[in-house]
């Protein structure tokens, strides 16, 4: 980009003279500072009245900013809420779990004491038949001399 | 009673009117040496305009207690100086921002000659001495490079240059001194 300006090359010259003499600058350094210093000025002068588009590039900025920030809230609250799903999920499976154990503890319970009542039954049945069996009927000597006298 | 408290607010007012209006020339007048001075410092042209709009903030916020000791001019580029600091010390503490620079490298800053009536031949020259001459402005230190520039770009006085800068003029002449010596010895100069 090559801008036409003003070469403003007094006062170079006198800034030199300025200097301690062991630093005065010879022709070629003088017209390299005077070269620099009229770059620097039309850099200047083009940037200073270029077009401003900073309002823009601050929308952009700020829209990613907003954007990074939602991203951010989203993927926190996710972790969170994915946590505490999670949580109650396991609380969940220990509490059924827990009803299950008592369930099958009191079925167990129930099976035990019908085995239990079972037993008790079985077995006043069995000493009823042997006693019937080991004790003659009361009227069984009655019923014997009926029969013999029939049979006279 | 009433009306003197109206005629003091009218006064206080028309003080105040006069101050904006002094401090708007004072901008009008000086912005762009500002601005050139700080994008010179840092090619950066978007960290120029930042801190050009800093410095004027800060003068406007300051204007009630600048009392003239300096002139306007000097009394920025102080403010302007001590912003870009500022700027550089908490880009270097806030190292887990971005270190991507908008600083343009020195062959696009080489870029801006003057066209003249000079050939092509000599606009190369000048490009490449101007790209020297950027090459060694980059290496000097911070205040190297203030000097260097207030002096060279900016024409200012080495008595301006201690009043911005706050050195004493012995010390100004010898970091100058420094200044063009690395500048000499990168354009391959001899003394």
């Amino acid at each position: 980009m090559m801008r036409r300006f003003d070469d403003k090359r007094d006062g170079l010259k006198e800034q030199a003279v300025d200097l301690h003499d062991a630093e005065l600058p010879d022709a070629e350094f003088e017209e390299a500072l005077k070269d620099f210093k009229s770059s620097v000025h039309a850099w200047s002068d083009a940037a200073y009245s270029r077009p401003r588009t900073v309002t823009r590039e601050v929308r952009v900025r700020s829209w990613r900013l907003a954007a990074g920030w939602a991203m951010g809230c989203v993927l926190v609250a996710g972790s969170l809420s994915g946590g505490l799903l999670e949580r109650q999920h396991r609380l969940d499976l220990a509490r059924i779990a827990a009803e299950q154990r008592a369930v099958e503890q009191q079925r167990q319970q129930r099976e035990q004491q019908a085995r239990a009542k079972i037993t008790d039954e079985v077995l006043l049945a069995e000493v009823d038949s042997d006693v019937s069996r080991q004790v003659p009927s009361a009227m069984e000597p009655l019923a014997q001399m009926m029969a013999d006298d029939e049979t006279k | 009673m009433a009306a003197g408290t109206a005629l003091d607010a009218m006064a206080i007012t028309t003080a105040d009117d006069a101050a904006a209006r002094e401090f708007a020339h004072v901008v009008e007048r000086h912005r762009p040496q500002i601005f050139r001075f700080l994008l010179s410092s840092t090619r950066d042209v978007d960290l120029a305009e930042t801190l050009t709009q800093e410095c004027f903030l800060k003068a406007h916020r300051n204007w009630g207690g600048f009392r003239g000791e300096s002139s306007a001019m000097t009394w920025l580029m102080r403010i302007a100086i001590n912003l870009q600091k500022d700027h550089w010390r908490n880009r270097r503490m806030q190292f887990w921002r971005t270190t991507r620079t908008n600083s343009v490298d020195l062959d696009e800053a080489s870029e801006w000659l003057p066209s003249g009536e000079s050939s092509i031949e000599q606009q190369l020259l000048a490009k490449e001495r101007v790209k020297q001459v950027w090459t060694a402005v980059k290496g000097l230190s911070e205040r190297q490079r203030t000097v260097f520039l207030l002096r060279y770009v900016e024409e200012q006085e080495l008595s301006e240059i201690a009043a911005a800068t706050g050195l004493s003029e012995g010390t100004v002449k010898a970091h100058l001194s420094r200044a063009v010596a690395k500048v000499r010895l990168e354009l391959g100069g001899r003394r």
